[in-house]
């Protein structure tokens, strides 16, 4: 007798799901618009130029070892990615508040912040404290939160699908409403799945009800450059709230910035208020970092650093990005050119006015069906694609598929 | 903005025995001092030790223009998790043949653990009590207990296995203390190399336990931290997970690939799962990777990658095989050494333990006073279990480590006494 004979199958992940079934899929013209990762116009994963180089400059140094990095991660990688977030002038690091925990990716980083924050937020135990997730947000958000034993995790209101666009009264509202020292999980920018930022005077907002209410800023920031093809620019909200006195987590991933998707190197970014609070805040990550990968990998980080802290080594990677960036905001305006020269129904404005990887097309749940099953253009069923996916050679198609869907389905 | 930190109330967190060791070490300025107590393989020059084949098959991996970085599937890859599986279990293992086994990527024997505790937590024993007691030997590797209680796991209990009187492994107590233990509780063991005491139950002694957890129903969730450093062999440092397999438990095994491989930084592990039937194997292993999704997401590439190419190319795999055969020569010879050096300074006991022992860590048998002497007056750093590594001895500190610990031995130390 087996004492896991009741454990039941585990509901796969609906984007792994997309892409298993996209791989089956024998049809020559089929398109995954679900892919998560870059692609370049060849539809081929992309390792950055300036990494490729300095993988060979690591792999030659033989004053490099594979010994145990310290628990919180590579001293320089820290510094160097809290910087990348919080700007080279940051206040919060010249007054030295600003601490770095090296984490897994994006995910680590916020996971990191959860156990600590169910610990130690506000003296308490936290698992009754409400946190706060965007409606849509990144799936995986839920399950980090509820993993880290918080029961109470709740959508602010965040996209509006009539008018496809940021349901900015509601969001308000939410924040106005929200019982105080609530914890609001912040995309910094290109939010996923919708792809639509609040402007800078609509942060302006937000955080101006946030400060009042004494709500906790939890930023995702997972694509850092990728979003616009600035650094600056896709950091100005974090860095606004950090201008404004918050002290505050930003979870970084350098997946996608980096393209170093499987070497997990993600940094989780703590603003506090003041040294002190810095230092204590840290020993206690230290702790739950032990008992999770108990020291994180090296490879990763050591790319990051060397790359940040070398001018032009910093200055090719920039231009790296600004490459992804700009193939991304090519496809966009391309998508959206075909679908308005074909007269497809409806307004496309919203493919050129989101941002970052992903855009909420609008798409309906039958119309996503239609397009998977009859056109083999594969989506989430949100309506939420991936312009990494769209190449100059299958934009003709996804265009005429999704004119063809639109006019066949309601 | 004038308000309260949200954190003012956040204690700061105490440093581990480990990290004090370590400090301590690091501020002491003689030139004598020793650090007796760490988790790496040292070479003579103290540094954790790089296979010599890892450069190169680095550089090969990192030239390989057919490799992207893109992510790995949650579960790891899955040529890592076949091999590694196939080397905990053997290529021949009725469990692979009968697709009940198999392996999740973890980040090092951490994550193994961490992995592990999770699913106990949430899906071990479901219709019935959910997961009771742990047990963990006494003593215990460092960060086993805290690994467990992250996870949520908060009835964590001992069993006894160190015998002080013996110097050794005693198995008549740990029978005792497993009589008494509910049904179905966790008993967590080192199939081989102990840490941190590296003394070793025998073929008959395993036999025994076994016994006793099939007929109390109890669950075995194996460590293997360092597979090939025991005895030099991998097959016979899994010897004991392999019997018990063989009797048709089921089991959890968290695998580490930091030590053997010389991989540290590289996070390189797998937690095994052996079930009942493959239905229940692929839905745990459904249930691993939902928990692994909001851990870390996915496992880290490149070492995971040398592991594998290693253990499928013959010719690597004889080289590594060979290193780990040096590695626990160097060993055995620092602790024949070791105990040549007390005889000869005319040490009142035996202390053969030390040379009975196996692995990396070696259990002195030292009480607190004689260890607090070693810290305080000799500038020699180790734990107050007594336990050491004995790759951190080197030729250059074996003399003053020797002598320290027969001053330790015989002298009068009321002063240390509580």
């Amino acid at each position: 007798m087996s004492l896991f004979t009741e454990v039941p199958q585990a509901a796969p992940v609906a984007v792994f799901k997309l892409t298993a079934d996209f791989r089956e899929d024998k049809h020559p013209s089929k398109v995954n618009l679900g892919v998560g990762a870059y692609r370049t116009d060849e539809c081929q994963p992309w390792v950055l130029p300036v990494v490729r180089k300095v993988e060979q400059l690591i792999a030659n140094d033989h004053g490099l070892n594979h010994e145990y990095l310290p628990i919180l991660g590579l001293p320089e990688f820290r510094a160097s990615a809290s910087k990348i977030a919080l700007g080279e002038d940051s206040p919060a690091i010249n007054e030295n508040r600003v601490g770095g925990v090296q984490s897994l990716g994006g995910t680590g980083a916020l996971r990191i912040g959860a156990e600590f924050l169910r610990r130690w937020y506000n003296g308490k135990n936290n698992t009754a404290t409400p946190i706060y997730v965007s409606a849509p947000t990144w799936e995986n958000h839920n399950a980090v939160f509820s993993d880290a034993g918080f029961t109470d995790v709740r959508p602010y209101r965040y996209w509006d699908a009539e008018k496809r666009g940021l349901a900015l009264a509601g969001f308000l509202e939410d924040l106005e409403n929200a019982p105080e020292y609530s914890v609001f999980l912040l995309h910094a920018c290109a939010h996923n799945p919708t792809g639509t930022d609040p402007t800078p005077d609509e942060w302006k907002q937000i955080a101006e009800i946030m400060e009042r209410k004494k709500l906790f800023a939890f930023f995702d920031s997972a694509y850092q450059g990728f979003a616009s093809g600035d650094l600056q620019k896709d950091a100005w909200a974090v860095r606004y709230f950090v201008s404004k006195g918050f002290e505050l987590f930003c979870a970084q991933s350098f997946s996608k910035n980096f393209g170093l998707y499987n070497e997990r190197v993600g940094n989780l970014t703590v603003v506090a208020k003041d040294s002190d609070n810095a230092s204590r805040i840290l020993s206690q990550m230290e702790k739950i970092v032990r008992t999770i990968w108990s020291n994180p990998p090296s490879q990763g980080a050591r790319i990051v650093a060397t790359t940040l802290t070398t001018p032009e080594l910093f200055a090719e990677w920039k231009d790296n990005v600004k490459t992804m960036a700009d193939r991304v905001l090519l496809m966009r305006s391309q998508l959206k050119a075909k679908l308005q020269a074909l007269g497809t129904p409806g307004t496309w404005e919203h493919i050129t006015q989101q941002i970052g990887m992903f855009s909420f097309t609008g798409l309906n749940p039958n119309q996503v069906g239609y397009l998977i099953k009859e056109k083999h253009v594969y989506l989430m069923a949100s309506g939420r694609i991936n312009m990494c996916g769209l190449t100059t050679k299958n934009l003709d198609y996804v265009a005429e598929s999704i004119h063809e869907t639109v006019t066949k389905i309601q | 903005m004038a308000a309260l930190s949200s954190f003012a109330d956040t204690p700061t967190a105490q440093p581990s025995e480990e990290d004090r060791l370590s400090l301590a070490f690091l501020k002491d300025r003689s030139t004598e001092k020793a650090l007796l107590w760490c988790t790496e393989y040292l070479n003579e020059e103290g540094h954790g030790s790089l296979l010599p084949m890892t450069r190169k098959v680095m550089l090969q991996i990192c030239s390989d223009p057919t490799l992207t970085l893109d992510y790995l599937p949650t579960l790891g890859l899955p040529e890592f998790t076949r091999s590694a599986t196939e080397l905990a279990l053997g290529r021949d293992s009725p469990a692979i043949r009968e697709n009940r086994a198999g392996g999740v990527q973890t980040l090092g024997g951490t994550g193994a653990i961490r992995l592990g505790a999770e699913l106990l937590q949430h899906w071990y024993n479901v219709g019935g009590a959910r997961c009771g007691p742990v047990y963990l030997s006494s003593p215990s590797g460092g960060s086993v207990a805290a690994t467990l209680q992250g996870a949520g796991i908060s009835d964590i209990r001992s069993y006894r296995y160190w015998d002080p009187d013996k110097k050794g492994f005693s198995v008549e107590p740990l029978l005792e203390d497993l009589e008494v233990a509910p049904e179905q509780s966790v008993i967590v063991l080192y199939a081989s190399a102990h840490c941190p005491t590296g003394a070793e139950p025998s073929q008959s002694d395993w036999k025994q336990i076994a016994e006793v957890m099939r007929r109390r129903r109890l669950f075995p969730f194996f460590l293997l931290p360092s597979q090939g450093l025991c005895w030099g062999d991998p097959a016979q440092d899994a010897w004991s997970l392999r019997y018990f397999v063989s009797l048709g438990f089921e089991l959890l095994c968290a695998q580490s690939f930091s030590t053997n491989f010389g991989l540290y930084s590289d996070r390189v592990g797998s937690l095994l799962l052996v079930l009942k039937h493959s239905s229940l194997l692929l839905a745990v292993q459904s249930q691993a990777a939902s928990l692994v999704h909001a851990l870390w997401s996915r496992p880290p590439g490149g070492g995971a990658r040398l592991v594998t190419m290693v253990l499928n190319n013959p010719a690597l795999l004889a080289e590594w095989k060979e290193g780990l055969r040096v590695m626990v020569e160097r060993g055995m010879l620092i602790r024949e050494k070791l105990k040549e050096r007390l005889r000869m300074l005319g040490i009142p006991e035996f202390w053969d333990h030390v040379t009975q022992q196996r692995g990396l860590y070696c259990c002195t048998g030292l009480t607190e006073e004689q260890v607090q002497f070693l810290v305080m007056t000799c500038h020699v750093y180790l734990p107050a279990s007594g336990c050491v590594n004995v790759t951190a001895i080197s030729g250059r500190t074996l003399d003053h480590v020797a002598e320290s610990i027969y001053l330790a031995v015989t002298s009068d130390l009321q002063e240390y006494r509580h």
